[in-house]
């Protein structure tokens, strides 16, 4: 007849054991895995930065365009319709008034990617104003930088707003586990905009 | 009898159809993993040609290789190697093997085919990102190949890059214009497609485990994989804006790493202000997790299959093995200062370098310590892949312990660049991780293709190659403390003259060891089409690439959701019938 | 099979240490003040790391002897894996702690201490590929350095201004670093164009030299003779053959050699 018997491991496997939790959407693990990398190239540039600053005698300070902080508003703004647009399409799938609610969750995420855009938009008068301060690429360093970090920043933003389009189209065809996509999607918004606080902070003191 | 759970699919796709979608631009992350490995194994070829040549010249100095000029009349006209296509062909063997072998074979190649099977998945979590990832990586692998047919030929800076002579631009004469240009685009696409394949690896073994799969569950190669993704992500993230910062430098006249003043070719360059060593810094900081990627997989493959081959679990078990590869990955971020005792940087951090890299010395003895400790009591099964298990404990041995004398700066002053350094990287890169990767072909081919290699060609390939390596690269240390200085085409200093037969007896051996890799090939052709048809299990082993098909069905697992009742390596259990129990059994039978 | 690996694995183990133990191969005397230190160093990690080679690898030997292709009771290491972990971690651990506690002496003795206050300073300049030396001479300033008057052509390797920079003028250059023995060196090193490197084996010391930096090295030569100095870090085309000499004299000797240089 045969009985359980304890194999080599199985009582410290089975201290080991995690809990079983309700899977996760492997998107959600993703997202998170996708911003650590991002911040990670982003510290590798900051860190370049501080060496570069140190290193040689030509960093040339020059005036912050302001439109960035025109534009700082833009994306936290965009941030908060962001999240808008999350509340409506929760209600949606809770409760009631479901096609008022979903119509204006998408709203909030078509306003959500036009003010990326308009960020966008922003960063390129930014970039005429040092041009026309007569910073360009290989100027100085803090100019380099700036370009750079900006591109680097934008790019970025860009592939969101390209991301926020599919979960839209996602959304209206009420394909299975929208919802999350977008929320998925919300992280990396969000973290695209704190990463431009930082980014504006680092511009800001150093440069 | 494998009870079915009622774990929902995270994603079906259905059986690809046409060629196109089964074998190139597949989701199936099985033919993918396949495609790593090709990739790698024409890379691994290449690479070691390089090798022969550089190592040709290196002995014989005044010879004209047949055929050279044809691969680059201005690099080796007549035949006769000049001094800059030594450093290119150097330039890009280093390169090839570092990013295109060993980050691929047992990392992308390895674990891209099992890890969705170990942990019972139907594959990736993201199998697009998978295929682009594959793709991504084959266009740099292609990037970098054209460098050798432009007309300034490869770069020469070594795979190392340094500035300034890799960031002036052609000004620096030979290979360091167009040349570099491609190896930075190469890399910079060779990082985008790691870090899609990191974010695969980290989501399936976090997201995808089937029932029963506790992390405590999952094999020891599986938790390999895991870490290596997790060192990756961070490694490769700093590498890529640091490609893009060259490239910067060398075509937008920005000057982050190149400082002001500079004199080459008699002209004066317009770069200022900046600095050389943040170029070591950014780069070793990838660099030095980067060769912890190449051999971490190799610690979890020969983790995973010596139980099967010793018919007993791991001493210490998971916990242990574990531990020491979270501590590898771990310690493997404080230490890049280790290239860079003598570099200029101030002194006083050599020293802060130094602690934690002598430190990291513990985790790897520890874990050497346990391979060797399975070995004790055991009933080894002499197979081709648990030889290439037990060689690799001794060239990893060898390998360690000349790291032991280049982590203290003190005296790294004597050895640094020397052949020293070059020993010790060889014997754990070259070689140990070679190893593992011979290791997991002759253990998992038969799953991957159905069909058995053959076992005397694997044999006579082992201690061919195990011979051959340590005549390779053991005679390498003398030559380092004899002072022989590294990265030179020839020898032409009074003290390194004598030295010349040490270095003819290398090559010799190094091409009668590259000869010995055909055998290997000769197999793996052999097998592919006329070797017999391989069992679901022929190894008696216990994990749940065992449970299936040789080769698995498109999904794995035909339909079925396993589900885990075992360990992973439950081996000669005290009162069992059998000397093994796999993973899915739920209900092992005991002798009354 | 298994006794085949096994005698193998002897077999390597002790021709690979063979020649460490004959120093067929080996470290060139050293000339060096500091040298002692590096060399006793370099002796206590080869004991210790050869000691634990040759053992791990015999060790590997005998358990393959023992259990290769065996068919018996399955036994488990006598004590568990606690012990082995333990004995891993105090034994590297040990090694560890004495080999950087006696090795930061070393290399802080080297590259962190003051130069002699008194010491010989010799300029260094290193460019593809080629070194160069120069002195300070009878007025015991240095000319600066412009690197936009750098002209290899007419000998000008450092880019001296001798017309406008009075303390130009009597800068001896020279391919060859000349100094005298047991006489404490401070060399301040430049770069025109490439990372190089400065080392001599027989002092046991090497020093990258950064463009854009100025980097300081020191050392004393206890024996007169004439050694090689060869650059280490990738440098071009030319890095194989970038070398100079470096001539230690006596005191006299040296001083006589000055004159001469001074004179021209």
């Amino acid at each position: 007849m045969a009985t359980t018997i304890y194999t080599h491991a199985e009582p410290a496997a089975a201290r080991l054991r995690i809990v079983a939790a309700p899977k996760a959407i492997p998107a959600q693990t993703g997202v998170w895995v996708a911003v650590s990398a991002i911040a990670m190239s982003f510290a590798a540039l900051t860190s370049a930065l501080v060496v570069r600053q140190a290193s040689g005698t030509d960093w040339q300070h020059f005036v912050v365009p302001r439109i960035l902080y025109l534009d700082t508003l833009i994306l936290i703004a965009s941030s908060y319709t962001l999240e808008l647009s999350r509340k409506r399409f929760a209600a949606e799938a809770a409760g009631p008034e479901r096609a008022t609610l979903r119509s204006s969750g998408l709203y909030w995420l078509y306003m959500t990617q036009t003010l990326g855009l308009l960020f966008v938009a922003g960063q390129f008068l930014a970039w005429r104003s040092l041009a026309a301060q007569g910073l360009f690429l290989a100027t100085s360093p803090s100019s380099s930088f700036f370009y750079l970090l900006t591109a680097m920043h934008g790019l970025h933003l860009l592939g969101g707003v390209l991301g926020l389009l599919y979960v839209g189209f996602r959304l209206r065809r009420r394909a299975r586990n929208a919802q999350t996509s977008l929320g998925t999607a919300a992280v990396y918004w969000h973290f695209v905009d704190l990463l431009w606080v930082y980014l504006l902070l680092v511009i800001a003191i150093r440069m | 009898m494998h009870e079915t759970s009622a774990q929902p699919a995270v994603h079906h796709h259905s059986p690809p159809q046409g060629f196109i979608n089964k074998y190139v631009f597949s989701l199936d992350h099985k033919v993918i993993g396949l495609q790593y490995y090709g990739l790698a194994l024409a890379a691994v070829f290449i690479g070691m040609i390089l090798s022969w040549l550089m190592r040709l010249h290196l002995g014989w100095a005044n010879l004209a290789i047949p055929g050279l000029s044809h691969l680059s009349a201005n690099g080796a006209p007549g035949g006769l190697m000049t001094p800059e296509y030594y450093l290119s062909l150097m330039t890009m063997h280093g390169t090839i093997m570092v990013f295109f072998v060993l980050t691929n074979a047992p990392f992308a190649g390895f674990g891209n085919y099992f890890l969705p099977i170990q942990v019972g998945a139907e594959d990736m979590a993201f199998p697009r990102f998978n295929m682009m990832s594959f793709w991504t990586t084959f266009a740099a692998f292609l990037v970098l190949m054209a460098a050798f047919f432009v007309h300034d030929g490869p770069p020469l800076s070594g795979w190392t890059t340094y500035a300034p002579l890799s960031s002036v631009g052609a000004a620096a004469g030979p290979g360091e214009a167009m040349g570099q240009n491609l190896w930075a685009v190469s890399i910079a696409l060779f990082c985008v497609g790691q870090l899609l394949g990191s974010l695969n690896f980290i989501a399936t073994t976090l997201d995808l485990r089937t029932k029963g799969m506790t992390l405590a569950r999952m094999p020891l190669s599986t938790w390999a994989w895991f870490i290596t993704a997790c060192i990756g992500l961070l490694a490769f993230a700093d590498l890529l804006p640091a490609c893009i910062l060259l490239i910067l430098d060398r075509t937008a006249g920005t000057s982050f790493f190149t400082p002001g003043g500079l004199v080459v070719s008699d002209t004066m360059q317009p770069h200022s202000g900046g600095s050389p060593l943040l170029w070591q810094h950014l780069f070793w900081f990838f660099g030095h997790p980067e060769v912890y990627i190449a051999i971490v997989p190799g610690f979890g493959i020969i983790s995973h299959i010596l139980p099967t081959f010793t018919r007993k679990p791991l001493l210490g078990g998971m916990r242990v093995m574990i531990g020491c590869m979270i501590a590898i990955g771990f310690l493997s971020y404080m230490v890049w200062g280790h290239h860079m005792f003598v570099s200029g940087m101030n002194p006083f951090s050599a020293i802060l370098f130094s602690v934690p890299t002598l430190i990291i010395t513990i985790p790897a003895t520890v874990a050497t310590l346990m391979w060797l400790g399975s070995i004790y009591g055991a009933n080894l099964r002499m197979t081709t892949a648990a030889l290439f298990c037990l060689g690799f404990i001794s060239v990893f041995i060898s390998g360690g312990i000349s790291g032991f004398f280049l982590a203290q700066p003190a005296i790294d002053t004597y050895l640094h660049a020397t052949y020293f350094v070059v020993a010790h990287f060889h014997f754990v890169m070259a070689v140990a991780a070679i190893f593992g990767i011979f290791a997991g072909t002759y253990f998992w081919m038969p799953k991957m293709i159905g069909r058995m290699m053959n076992e005397t060609l694997g044999k006579l390939h082992f201690w061919l190659t195990f011979i051959g390596v340590y005549c390779i690269f053991m005679p390498m240390h003398y030559l380092g403390l004899a002072g022989n200085v590294r990265r030179y085409s020839s020898f032409t200093d009074d003290y390194l003259v004598r030295l010349i037969p040490v270095h003819q007896f290398i090559t010799i051996a190094a091409l009668l060891t590259g000869a010995a890799q055909l055998i290997f090939l000769y197999n793996l052709v052999h097998t592919r089409w006329w070797g017999p048809l391989a069992p679901d299990n022929p190894w008696e082993a216990t994990t749940l690439e065992w449970s299936t098909t040789s080769p698995p069905p498109f999904d794995n697992f035909g339909g079925r959701h396993l589900v885990v009742h075992q360990g992973p390596y439950e081996y000669s259990v005290e009162g069992a019938s059998s000397d093994y129990i796999m993973q899915t059994e739920s209900q092992p039978v005991i002798k009354s | 099979m298994g006794k085949f690996f096994a005698i193998l694995l002897v077999i390597i183990t002790l021709v690979s240490v063979y020649p460490i133990v004959m120093h067929t191969w080996w470290m060139p005397p050293d000339v060096s003040a500091h040298g002692p230190a590096v060399d006793h160093q370099m002796e206590e990690t080869m004991i210790g790391s050869g000691i634990l080679f040759v053992i791990s690898q015999l060790v590997l030997a005998g358990f393959i002897w023992v259990f290769g292709n065996r068919k018996g009771k399955i036994k488990d290491w006598p004590g568990g894996h606690r012990p082995v972990v333990a004995f891993g971690v105090i034994l590297v651990g040990l090694e560890i702690l004495s080999l950087t506690f006696v090795g930061s002496k070393v290399w802080a003795a080297m590259y962190l201490a003051a130069p002699d206050p008194h010491a010989l300073h010799v300029d260094v300049q290193a460019e593809q590929f080629a070194f160069f030396f120069r002195y300070a001479g009878p007025d015991g300033k240095f000319g600066g350095i412009h690197p936009d008057k750098i002209n290899d052509g007419n000998g000008n390797y450092f880019g001296l201004d001798p017309e406008n920079d009075v303390a130009a003028r009597d800068d001896i250059v020279v391919g060859t670093l000349t100094i005298p023995v047991n006489t404490p060196i401070f060399l301040t090193m430049h770069s025109k164009d490439m990372i190089h490197n400065f080392y001599v084996p027989e002092l046991r010391i090497q020093q990258d030299i950064v463009p854009g930096l100025d980097i300081p090295l020191h050392f004393t030569a206890t024996q007169t003779g004439k050694w090689e100095i060869v650059c280490t870090q990738l440098c071009g085309l030319g890095h194989y053959s970038m070398k100079a000499y470096l001539q230690v004299m006596t005191q006299p000797e040296y001083d006589d050699w000055l004159k001469q240089q001074s004179g021209d």
